[in-house]
């Protein structure tokens, strides 16, 4: 269908720059919306458990990627920045009786907070540096949120309630994934608008090259607090999307482990694609899945692979990693682009 | 007086220790460029190896110690040529990645192989406590320190005086001039690799026959940042120095702070030090500066 556009006819950089280049690409994304509407009608509860899963790790992983992926800071504390937003939205919303919808944007404000504050060292810190001093915000908020037990209820877990929307509880995992949806939706055009911005630009210049980009009039102080700021207000509202719908939180879901499933979600779906926060979301988060079920199907012929489940999962994460990184650096989304590429003067690609 | 010497004790073993794997970081990151995330991952297999040789092989523990060394050095070739070789010249974090990679496939192997229950190395060091004064250190302790203390200075040394050393130090200054004098880049990597592979077992070693061996033991390479950080990411001395302050530092707010605020602060004052260390000197006490330009 996009088969008449087979090269680059833009005479001005407004044209370039246009969300949706083809109506093809407009096309496909409301029949996409559309299916999105209708599908889940017709999932069972676990299927919709999981593509809420997914949704939430999508907003997270947006985050993510305009921090590391965009701005090149290297964060390992995302997981330590969701459990903030979980805890403050559970605050808010359980002791504080806020309405959920006022909850949900506090809490990534707060997160927005915390992240800018762990952001200031990134002025004097760069690359390995960054990602140490992120590794010890990570233990630091993940010790406070076990001792702050006023407000975190420690380690025996805090009780969160479905969050109401005037009146209307999402109670099921079907009205949830339409809370989800809609939210993750917002994120991913918030994300692609920001990177076609001055921001986005400044970003992506402090990335490459950042003493030309000071050069150049880029405040580096401010566009690297927006990062950390952006990228925590998405980790704080996915972490309170979390938060309401596992219903119970403790410190142990906000370790080090997540900061690190969240970085490989963005290096396998593609460092500095919007559309790869998307891919390796889905990827990371069906990945589990679909080991556990096929271990299921396999329990019979060898029981032992029950018990050693936790270990093979944790390898073949490892070796997806590495073999991303050794044979497609550059993720998802850029494989994506190829089969794109090829397909738009299929069959005549030469 | 005598509970302080005695943490104080305590805080020099465990810091000897993490001045030995800090080694291990500092020489690749000299040799390389690069940080290992899987340093604790290294300390891990080390421990389970000698592990398996002395409790289900039944060989003698001195034999089984030096086998333990020579597995690890195949271990660090094999990993260096299979994952790190082709990552030369790739971004931080995408190396950063590719250690934390390696190092979930490390704890999926050790899992799979000797299960996740704790294990304890039978009985290897003489029970009786030395007394010091008023202090009382059991053998194992003097054993650890000594040999953290040797691995030491074998490696300082080795780092003066012989060529494969002066070669490392040569490629850490400046690898294409290290190239053009006719120095093999590939074969100081490998080497950093399986130093870094060693010393780090043999810390595990230690650290196994003073606790128990699980697979926890890899998060202790996470400890080892502040300690490397604090020394300076590339000086040897950094290493040491860094290692047996963060030790001590750590038994000291155990002993004191943890039973008033409860437990769980012995594992987080080192990082609120490095972050205080990253704020003030961000190339740590000894660690040269970098004068970046465009």
């Amino acid at each position: 269908m996009s088969a008449h556009i087979c090269g680059d006819y833009k005479t001005s950089y407004k044209e370039d720059m246009v969300l949706f280049q083809t109506f093809a690409s407009k096309f496909w994304l409301g029949v996409f919306l559309v299916l999105l509407c209708v599908v889940p009608c017709f999932l069972d509860d676990y299927l919709l458990y999981v593509c809420n899963m997914i949704g939430i790790a999508i907003i997270g992983a947006l985050g993510l990627n305009i921090l590391t992926g965009f701005t090149g800071q290297i964060s390992l504390g995302h997981g330590a920045f969701l459990g903030i937003g979980a805890y403050a939205s559970a605050y808010m919303v359980m002791d504080l009786n806020f309405p959920f919808f006022v909850a949900l944007p506090c809490a990534g404000l707060v997160t927005a907070l915390f992240g800018m504050v762990f952001g200031i060292p990134s002025l004097r810190l760069k690359g390995l540096y960054l990602a140490i001093a992120t590794l010890a915000a990570q233990f630091i908020i993940e010790y406070l949120m076990v001792h702050v037990e006023g407000i975190t209820n420690g380690v025996l877990g805090k009780m969160v309630d479905f969050p109401e929307i005037m009146g209307f509880s999402f109670d099921t995992d079907l009205k949830y994934f339409y809370l989800v949806a809609t939210l993750a939706i917002v994120a991913t055009i918030i994300s692609n608008n920001i990177v076609r911005t001055r921001s986005g630009r400044a970003f992506i210049a402090i990335r490459d090259q950042y003493i030309s980009a000071e050069v150049m009039g880029v405040n580096l102080f401010k566009y690297k607090l927006a990062a950390f700021a952006f990228s925590s207000f998405l980790a704080g509202i996915a972490g309170s999307l979390w938060a309401h719908y596992v219903t119970i939180i403790t410190p142990e879901h906000f370790t080090i482990g997540v900061s690190i499933e969240y970085l490989a979600m963005i290096i396998i779906g593609g460092m500095g694609h919007i559309i790869g926060s998307i891919f390796g979301a889905i990827f990371m988060v069906l990945l589990p899945e679909v080991l556990r079920t096929m271990s299921g199907a396999l329990s019979g012929e060898f029981p032992m692979i029950v018990n050693l489940f936790a270990a093979i999962k944790e390898g073949v994460f490892g070796l997806i990693i590495i073999g991303f990184l050794v044979y497609e650096p550059d993720g998802m989304a850029h494989r994506w682009q190829m089969i794109k590429a090829y397909w738009k003067l299929w069959p005549f690609s030469y | 007086m005598d509970f302080f010497l005695q943490l104080l004790v305590s805080g020099i073993v465990v810091g000897s220790i993490y001045a030995l794997v800090a080694l291990g970081f500092v020489l690749i990151y000299k040799a390389t460029g690069v940080i290992n995330f899987a340093q604790g991952e290294f300390l891990m297999v080390g421990a389970y190896v000698c592990l398996a040789m002395v409790s289900q092989l039944h060989i003698p523990f001195w034999i089984a110690f030096i086998l333990t060394m020579l597995v690890t050095v195949v271990l660090g070739l094999i990993i260096e040529r299979l994952a790190l070789r082709p990552m030369i010249g790739e971004p931080i974090i995408s190396i950063i990645m590719l250690t934390i990679g390696l190092s979930s496939v490390l704890k999926c192997a050790v899992l799979i192989v000797w299960g996740p229950n704790n294990r304890v190395y039978p009985q290897i060091f003489s029970q009786v406590p030395i007394h010091l004064g008023p202090v009382v250190i059991s053998q194992v302790y003097i054993w650890s320190v000594g040999f953290a203390m040797l691995f030491l200075v074998l490696f300082t040394l080795f780092f003066r005086y012989t060529s494969a050393g002066i070669a490392m130090r040569a490629v850490a200054d400046d690898q294409q001039a290290a190239l053009s004098m006719g120095i093999s880049v590939k074969k100081v990597f490998a080497m950093a690799w399986c130093i870094a592979f060693l010393v780090a077992g043999v810390g595990g070693v230690f650290l196994g026959n003073i606790n128990v061996v699980n697979v926890s033991l890899g998060f202790f390479g996470l400890k080892v940042f502040p300690a490397v950080i604090l020394g300076g990411l590339d000086s040897i001395p950094g290493a040491i120095v860094g290692g047996l302050t963060i030790g001590i530092l750590e038994a000291m707010t155990g002993g004191y702070l943890d039973p008033i605020i409860g437990g769980g602060t012995k594992e987080v004052v080192p990082f609120v030090v490095l972050v205080i260390i990253l704020m003030v000197k961000p190339y740590g006490l000894f660690g040269t500066e970098e004068i970046e330009k465009v």
